[in-house]
């Protein structure tokens, strides 16, 4: 059997082996737009989408190797390691690390980013960074893809960094606008802030463990083989601060909300699907460091620092989803919410569940922003403001109104779509862990998620057509806000405009777009019917509901830990049966041992029961079903109950107020923290500038300029000079000294020749004798 | 003995020739004095190796013979030259590379 199993482990197959070129591709061919992609005759798209169809060739054949292994080599990962650098004996090494989650991560980037560098052809077409833009991309999915393979720390925060480079470019893609250029370095700076987490975490871990090798790593911990669980949690700590930045969690998420600035496929690519998915995945990549240095499941742990920020993400960003007229931002906050959920999910020991809503989120979150682009470029004159521009356009646009119904479903987590298998699992988890409190905090954000979601489908959707959405329907437009702020709009949203700005004069008389298409073009339409096909699909990989865990068993040998024993779901398979007695076998050890919390399991996942889910259910029927009355009565019959509420009642108002400025906390950072820390600093350090450097930098030129004057007049023009002219005037007084020697009389030559002969001669005999 | 009466004689010849050099106008004369002086030397030689009985200054005495000739051939080539231009030998009268 051993032998068996080492001849398969040493060939798992060529995908496999080779998975280290998922990222390369991509990273080749980043180069490749930029140096030449301006003289192609696509302006370097083209390259980019054939890398990312060759990463995904090779991601997809190395999935199927991966779940074609089905014997003893089931789950043993494929570490291949080269060194890059090294310094004093330590290697820093390059490679990867094939297991279910690098896996599940691979070929959902380098499927993601292929639909949407598809969609992006038609979406930017014409953009004067056209080419920059198609790199950019490019060189994310090369930077996520190295991220998600990375074998040890250092190629993790490698990958890491280029993401937020990419981040960086692509928010600020548009950068004439001011406002897209502080939103880029908004969103750069405050994952910077966290991302000192990550560098001071690695060291500690590389400090606790002596390697920066991720399996090492998880090895290590669940064995629990380090001195003191007091640094390991701080490590987690530090580690997980980098995940909040990364990963928009409450108090970083901030920036995310601002991104949106960037162009919508950007916001569905990077700020919704999978860079800032990194940070979660970064949890579970390294979990048992977190699971045991936070203690997450010990036995009457109520909050762990991963839960309670999860949660609390859960339930803000969700609030703040009510306040918004952007169609992005309600789904930028949305996101926020469910990357909440996904550490949540983490924090109460739910890997499976976080890693899977990973998976299921990614599709219907990606399609609902490639939804809010379609619209806004095809129906909306590039606004994506919903109170002026949308509305009463599902019967112009009805393969957008489709799979954004479908994703819809998905993210409130209706039943038998994929958000509903991925969530409620979650939520279950929280209960079943003895986390009451998240399970509260689970059911509450569903509600709120699907009250959300009813407002932003009823005001895009639905309702009277107002603004762009109203000319494009060919309507009169009830556009009652003033024709100037839609235009300010327009232009903020969007650095380029196909349809040209002359055509908002059209908009007030409403008069009918004859042109109109019916829906948008295909490179649009055909990448949102892929992802509105996986947001229902996706789900029933690992669908307890229907009895499916074949996503749990394909991944469990990522979670760095056993299950604990008494797991009855799985009993079915051999491998949980071996690792479920393994771990009995460890019990019984431990519990006869010295040290019974030297074993580090996680709990197995709850068996599903629809009388379970049913309280989430309900109050996501009760939200939807608010929320579409509240909308229609507020937005479109204005009745007197409930239209203008918040400008009535004092509390509600003061309320709105808050939520509508971001629990002021960009009033906290910007104004509080920035000036009184920046500020003083900024004005000492200019004090120290002006007076201590420059006048060190002053005091040493007026000194160099003595110094200069002094030399010049004592030395160079006494001394080198003086030495210069002195030999001169000795040569030429020799000279005159001596012509009449030269008379030019060779009998006076023949006197002098043996006159000086003569003396010779008896200079030798004088000195001979 | 013998060598003593040669190196007189050579001595002499030395003497004259150098007053020949110095003291003669005459281009004609002062090459005739260097072969009294290239002469005496010769003397010089072959007396010595007389004395020391080997024949090292017998044969430098022929060479110096053989380029006493060539020398002379030379000379009286540039005074023939110098003659023809200005109708004159008289080295006095040659003073143009007085410094």
């Amino acid at each position: 059997m051993s032998v068996f199993a080492a001849e398969a482990v040493a060939d798992p197959g060529w995908f496999l082996e080779n998975a280290w070129l998922i990222p390369v591709i991509p990273a080749v061919a980043f180069f490749g737009i930029i140096f030449f992609g301006k003289r192609l005759p696509r302006g370097g798209s083209e390259l980019g989408i054939v890398s990312m169809l060759a990463s995904l060739v090779i991601a997809a054949g190395m999935t199927l190797q991966w779940i074609s292994h089905v014997d003893a080599t089931h789950g043993t990962p494929v570490i291949k390691q080269w060194t890059w650098w090294q310094s004093g004996g330590l290697h820093f090494q390059l490679g990867q690390h094939i297991d279910g989650l690098a896996v599940m991560a691979l070929i959902l980037v380098a499927f993601i980013s292929t639909l949407v560098q598809i969609y992006s052809t038609e979406y930017v077409r014409g953009d004067r960074r056209y080419t920059h833009f198609f790199a950019a991309l490019t060189l994310f999915s090369a930077g996520m893809l190295t991220m998600v393979l990375a074998p040890n720390m250092v190629q993790l925060i490698l990958g890491w960094e280029i993401m937020g480079l990419c981040s960086f470019m692509l928010i600020g893609h548009w950068w004439e606008e001011q406002a897209n250029s502080r939103a880029a370095l908004k969103a750069f700076f405050t994952v910077r802030v966290g991302d000192m987490g990550l560098l001071v975490g690695t060291a500690m871990l590389f400090g606790i463990f002596g390697t920066f090798d991720i399996a090492g790593i998880n090895e290590l911990t669940a064995a629990g083989d380090f001195e003191s669980k007091q640094i390991l949690m701080w490590a987690a700590i530090a580690l997980f601060i980098a995940c909040i930045g990364k990963s928009g969690q409450f108090p970083l998420h901030t920036w995310l909300p601002d991104a949106m600035a960037g162009p919508t496929p950007v916001s569905s690519l990077l700020h919704s699907s999978t860079m800032v998915v990194a940070g979660v995945f970064l949890v579970a990549r390294i979990y048992p460091v977190f699971h045991v240095g936070l203690e997450i499941n010990l036995a009457g742990q109520e909050f762990n620092l991963i839960a309670v920020i999860g949660g609390i993400t859960v339930l803000v960003a969700a609030a703040l989803a009510f306040v918004q007229d952007d169609i992005k931002k309600v789904l930028a906050y949305s996101t926020v919410s469910q990357l909440g959920y996904m550490m949540m999910g983490l924090g109460v020991g739910a890997w499976t569940a976080a890693v899977f809503h990973i998976f299921t989120h990614a599709f219907f979150k990606c399609c609902l922003f490639l939804c809010a682009g379609s619209i806004s470029h095809t129906a909306a004159h590039h606004s994506f403001d919903m109170k002026k521009d949308m509305g009463g356009i599902w019967r112009k646009m009805p393969v957008t109104f489709a799979t954004w119904m479908i994703s819809t479903a998905a993210l409130m987590g209706i039943p038998f779509f994929s958000g509903f298998f991925s969530k409620d699992e979650i939520i279950d988890s929280a209960k079943h862990n003895d986390y009451t409190i998240f399970y509260f905090v689970g059911i509450i954000g569903a509600f709120m998620t699907a009250a959300y979601m009813t407002r932003a489908t009823w005001l895009t959707f639905f309702g009277t057509p107002r603004g762009g959405a109203a000319h494009f329907m060919g309507v009169e437009s009830h556009d009652d806000h003033g024709h100037a702020a839609h235009d300010a709009h327009g232009d903020d949203a969007h650095g380029h405009d196909d349809h040209g700005h002359d055509d908002h004069g059209d908009v007030k008389h409403g008069r009918p777009l004859p042109f109109a298409p019916s829906d948008s073009p295909w490179q649009l339409t055909a990448p949102l019917i892929i992802l509105a096909a996986l947001a229902i699909g996706s789900g029933y990989l690992n669908a307890p509901a229907v009895g499916t865990h074949w996503f749990h068993h394909q991944t469990e040998s990522s979670i760095g830990l056993h299950e604990a024993a008494g797991h009855g779901e799985e009993a079915a398979h051999d491998e949980a049966a071996d690792h479920g007695e393994e771990t009995a076998a460890h019990g019984e050890e431990a519990a006869h041992g010295p040290e019974p919390a030297e074993i580090y399991t996680v709990p197995p996942a709850p068996e599903f029961k629809w009388s379970a889910a049913a309280p989430g259910l309900g109050l996501v029927a009760l939200g939807i079903g608010l929320s579409a009355f509240l909308s229609k009565a507020v937005f479109e019959d204005r009745r007197a109950p409930f239209a203008g509420l918040t400008r009535r009642n004092k509390l509600l108002g003061a309320g709105h107020r808050f939520l509508v400025n971001k629990l002021y906390l960009d009033a906290l950072y910007e104004n509080v923290i920035v000036k009184a820390i920046a500020h003083p600093i900024s004005k000492a350090a200019y004090w120290v500038n002006q007076n201590i450097i420059d006048g060190v930098v002053n005091g040493a030129g007026r000194t160099g300029k003595d110094v200069g004057t002094w030399v010049y007049r004592n030395i160079d023009q006494k001394l080198v000079d003086g030495a210069v002219n002195a030999s001169g005037t000795v040569a030429s007084e020799t000279g005159h000294a001596l012509q009449p020697v030269q008379s030019g009389k060779v009998n006076q030559y023949g006197a002098l020749l043996f006159g000086a002969a003569a003396v010779g001669a008896i200079v030798l005999i004088i000195t001979n004798v | 003995m013998y060598a003593y009466n040669f190196l007189i004689l050579a001595a002499a010849m030395f003497a004259i020739g150098v007053f020949g050099v110095i003291a003669r106008r005459n281009a004609v004369t002062v090459l005739m004095s260097i072969e009294l002086i290239l002469n005496s030397v010769n003397i010089n030689l072959v007396a010595f190796a007389l004395m020391n009985d080997t024949y090292d200054g017998h044969v430098f005495a022929l060479f110096v013979i053989a380029i006493a000739a060539a020398e002379v051939g030379v000379g009286l080539a540039m005074v023939l030259m110098i003659y023809r231009n200005r109708r004159s030998i008289a080295l006095d009268e040659l003073s143009e590379l007085r410094g």
